[in-house]
């Protein structure tokens, strides 16, 4: 009797093949490692906003027990500084300012936790007792905070060569146009709003580990990142002038990233080149607080957007005025955050004609603020989202008839938006209804009506979105000013008795790449899930590949995974030809098995590979022998998920405290690979949605005190914070990838804040409220109800 | 510098300590067991949560000398010895309650503890209530919370077998 294997490949919830290691405590994350005769670092860090070093004296630091060495700027004289990966021109053509960002402070820092020295020791206590007997004085100056303050006259420039303390002055889409409509419209909407400052918290806090092999003269650095190879371009190349063939980056388990481990930190510089200097392995790791003050920060926008509409509510043209903060310093690739993955995203689902959007960004003596989960994305969808509901109240429009009447039609695609982007494929009107089906959108007025017999305010709010992931194409990209390509490699390395390597760029910090991957070579090459291993992380195992952000892993590199496979079927056909004295044409492949078109002459996989390895009846004038292949794949287009959140809350009159109730989310994400990893996804993002919605900000004091600096004064979303999330996928597929996915990793923290926000608002309809800035905390949502500060 | 002596995951050990350190780092520098992660210093994020004297605490506030005598279980010591995950792990696993894994072995060590304390079971309020001192990132806590719900079903013998997500 056969027993029918389960079905592991495309859209089968296969269990993750990563669960056991990470469920029995034998994950290996950076902090787990331990090379022989290691050292600790210690990192000294600015406790002032905005200062001049006037005197550093590491003395009696050195003095101290267990002290190896004690380094400051003037001890790494020869380092470079920081590079940041993108270049946006101002609205004149000149370029960004771009100043340095030293690796230790020269001089002067300006930001709490900048970097001023660091104390390598025996162990981690002796280098932090070490960095207290290190004697600086400061001169401390005024600082500026907040965007308002860095630009008003006579603030205090962060840099000295950057007085105005503007980074860049950017516009982007036709402002004639924009100024047409507005002359011509019935209705004419302001916005204003901040879209909160975030704190990444991925959970394992980074670290760092050099070696330096002083024999071979090869550097390793062991860093929790999400693309090694992009840290080994920009760290040998430019900060530590090391060649790629003496310097190997191995990111092994990382607990979350979520942005934050994209960017090139001083950390990893510090540890390899101390590790050179010491010819011992030096090790790093945050503490939460150090994190709080050194991994960059998210979000953190002031905009005023206007909106024109005719009468019948038809949207005629979008203006949008954005200050973006960039912190201290340009982080990798800070300065794309808000232009190329904010402004082309002002269009959202709806055919918007006219948009003009002008960016400033902004330098501040605050920690530098770069992509986090959605960057730029979510920023674009609160605005709209809000707008559009803000419109709908002031214009009389209901909110779900304002979106149809403005959604892109089904049928429109491939669509051009007046600010760049292509959209190819969308089905707004569809996930709209099944959202509003699933949320039982209609029954709604009858639990508002319930909830208030209760004593609570109950409120619903809808969000239809899309973003642009899948990033990106590298001429496209280039053009707009990236200093990288964004393609991705596949390395599909057939073993002789048939199983399977993949060797891949992306990296997975959570998203289940082992499995997934695994999946679509069990798909389309046979071979079952459990033969099929995933190699990521290590730049000496792994080709030059671009690493895991922007939702980009599958959509990129499981592209570059499926033209490999294609060669190696290609291959593995003209063997299996010579090997059945056929025709290459008459030979069929399918999932394992190569036949003789018509006949039942087979020969499986693994006949083919071992003949790949055991050449001896081998085609050897037209072969060569072995069965791997590499692939590189460049995209041809972003990809553009999409869908509708629907958030139900209920808040308390008497605390303000707003309890997440019901949370649905119908998000077209393109072809599934496993179900039930999207859904975690999904729910992942929504989360953090929620938190900022909710509970997250991070704020500093006037003094620039970074005020939220634990996780006891920054609110994280715990379990009783979060409601039951409703998920559903509705699919339509991406027309220019082999794969038709689009990306799921970020969806659910794009679409959710402004659908939490719209409930928000409606919870508090009878209190004339317009807008609720995030995080919508008790304190704010009380002093509404209860007629204080009312916004 | 003081000795501790103590057990863990049912081996004896004495370990030289600093009067300042933490359990955590006794389970993690002095005797490799890195299965316990140290994610906030500030007794807010429940990774570095192990058994001690059969119920949980914080590693991570709990100094190396005051664990003299006791018998510690940490993640690597839940499993039974020929690798039979527990039920809490198992669970884990079929509820996809897991992404990068590293609040895990601090999850799964609360959620054992939480079930034992509560013989009567559950409900879901309840038991997000109960993983108040608990931090995940990842997952949004959804299905951690069904895990939980799935395995206090064995562990309290209403099931002989975990339910399955597909059930």
């Amino acid at each position: 009797m056969n027993v029918m294997a389960p079905f592991e490949g495309i859209g089968a919830s296969v269990k993750r093949k990563e669960d056991l290691r990470f469920l029995s405590g034998r994950g290996q994350y950076t902090d787990d490692i331990n090379r022989p005769g290691q050292l600790h670092a210690y990192i000294l860090r600015s406790p002032h906003a905005h200062a001049r070093i006037t005197a550093l004296d590491v003395a009696a630091a050195k003095a101290m027990p267990g002290v190896r060495a004690v380094y400051t700027s003037a001890d790494m004289a020869a380092v470079g500084g920081i590079p940041c990966g993108w270049q946006i021109h101002n609205k004149d053509g000149t370029p960004m300012a771009e100043p340095k960002h030293p690796v230790l402070a020269e001089g002067k820092v300006r930001h709490v936790g900048d970097p001023v020295a660091v104390v390598v020791a025996d162990t981690r206590p002796q280098a932090r007792d070490a960095a207290e007997a290190i004697a600086v004085e400061y001169d401390v100056l005024p600082s500026a905070t907040t965007m308002a303050h860095a630009q008003a006259p006579g603030a205090p420039a962060v840099h000295d060569d950057v007085p105005s303390n503007l980074c860049y002055d950017w516009h982007i889409g036709e402002k004639g146009a924009v100024d047409a409509a507005f002359a011509q419209a019935t209705h004419r909407v302001v916005f204003e709003t901040t879209n909160n400052r975030l704190v990444p918290n991925a959970m394992e806090p980074r670290a760092a580990i050099g070696d330096y092999d002083t024999t071979s003269g090869e550097h390793t650095l062991y860093t929790t990142s999400q693309n090694p190879h992009v840290i080994r371009l920009l760290m040998g190349a430019f900060v530590l002038n090391i060649p790629e063939s003496r310097l190997r980056v191995v990111a092994p388990d990382v607990g979350g990233g979520f942005g934050s481990k994209i960017y090139h930190y001083a950390e990893e510089a510090i540890v390899t080149w101390a590790a050179h200097k010491l010819g011992r392995p030096v090790k790093w790791t945050a503490d939460r607080t150090e994190s709080f003050m050194s991994d960059a920060h998210g979000r953190d926008h002031v905009t005023r957007a206007e909106l024109a509409l005719d009468a019948e509510g038809t949207f005629l043209a979008l203006r949008v005025h954005t200050q973006a903060n960039m912190g201290a310093y340009l982080s990798t690739f800070a300065p794309c955050v808000p232009t190329y993955l904010y402004a082309t995203l002002l269009a959202g689902v709806y055919k918007t004609p006219a948009i003009y959007a002008e960016v400033k960004a902004v330098f501040t003596n605050t920690v530098p603020v770069d992509a986090y989960r959605g960057a730029g994305r979510p920023e674009a969808t609160y605005l709209l989202e809000r707008l559009v509901d803000v419109a709908a109240r002031q214009c009389g429009f209901d909110k779900l008839e304002l979106r149809r009447r403005n959604f892109i039609a089904t049928d429109a695609f491939p669509y051009q938006t007046p600010v760049a982007l292509e959209y190819d494929s969308g089905d707004y009107f569809s996930t709209l209804s099944q959202a509003l089906e699933t949320a039982d959108w209609h029954g709604f007025e009858a639990r508002r009506a319930e909830a208030k017999a209760r004593g609570r305010l109950r409120g619903i709010g809808i969000s239809t979105y899309l973003e642009a992931c899948g990033i990106a194409p590298s001429a496209v990209v280039g053009s707009l000013g990236a200093r990288a390509g964004l393609y991705e490699v596949g390395t599909i390395r057939v073993h002789p008795t048939g199983s399977v390597t993949v060797l891949t760029g992306a990296h997975s910090h959570g998203q289940g790449h082992e499995t997934t991957f695994a999946q679509l070579v069990s798909d389309k090459l046979g071979v079952p899930v459990n033969m099929v291993d995933i190699v990521h992380g290590d730049t000496a195992k792994v080709p030059f590949g671009m690493g895991t952000y922007g939702s980009r892993s599958l959509a990129v590199g499981g592209s570059a995974m499926d033209k490999a496979m294609d060669k190696i079927i290609a291959k593995g056909r003209r063997i299996a030809a010579h090997l059945m004295e056929a025709s290459v044409e008459d030979i069929e492949f399918d999932r394992g098995t190569f036949r003789v078109a018509g006949t039942d002459k087979t020969k499986a996989l693994a006949e083919i590979s071992l003949a790949a390895y055991v050449p001896h009846n081998y085609p050897h004038d037209e072969l060569e022998p072995g069965l791997e292949e590499t692939a590189f794949y460049d995209p041809k287009n972003f990809t553009y998920p999409g869908g509708c959140h629907i958030a139900e809350v209920e808040i308390e009159p008497e605390t303000g405290k707003v309890h997440m109730v019901n949370f649905t989310a119908v998000d077209d994400v393109g072809r599934v690979i496993n179900p039930m990893i999207v859904e975690g996804q999904v729910q992942g993002g929504v989360a953090q949605g929620i938190g900022q919605a909710l509970l997250e900000a991070c704020v500093y004091d006037e003094g620039g005190q970074l005020l939220s600096a634990s996780m006891m004064d920054y609110t994280m979303p715990r379990a009783d914070d979060l409601a039951p999330v409703s998920v559903a996928t509705h699919v339509t597929l991406c027309t220019h990838n082999p794969l038709g996915v689009k990306g799921c990793g970020e969806v659910g923290a794009i679409g959710s804040p402004p659908a939490v926000m719209n409930a928000v608002v409606d919870a508090l309809r009878d209190f004339g409220v317009n807008h609720v800035e995030m995080p919508a905390t008790p304190p704010k949502i009380w002093s509404i109800i209860h007629g204080k500060n009312g916004a | 510098m003081p000795q501790v002596t103590l057990s863990v995951n049912g081996a004896t050990h004495t370990v030289e300590v600093e009067g300042r350190t933490l359990l955590v780092e006794l389970l993690r520098e002095k005797l490799r067991l890195t299965g316990t992660h140290v994610g906030c210093d500030t007794s807010q994020c429940g990774a570095c949560v192990v058994h001690m004297d059969g119920e949980s605490v914080k590693a991570c506030t709990v100094l190396a000398v005051a664990s003299q005598g006791a018998n510690i279980t940490t993640i690597e010591g839940l499993a039974a010895a020929d690798g039979t995950l527990h039920p809490m792990q198992e669970a884990f696993r079929e509820y996809h309650a897991l992404q990068c894994g590293f609040c895990t072995p601090g999850m799964v060590m609360s959620a054992v503890d939480l079930v034992q304390k509560n013989p009567q079971g559950l409900s879901e309020p309840e038991i997000r209530e109960g993983l108040e001192g608990n931090l995940c990132r990842c997952t949004g806590y959804h299905n951690i919370v069904k895990a939980i719900a799935a395995a206090q079903d064995v562990m309290h013998g209403r099931r002989e077998t975990l339910a399955t997500a597909a059930e």
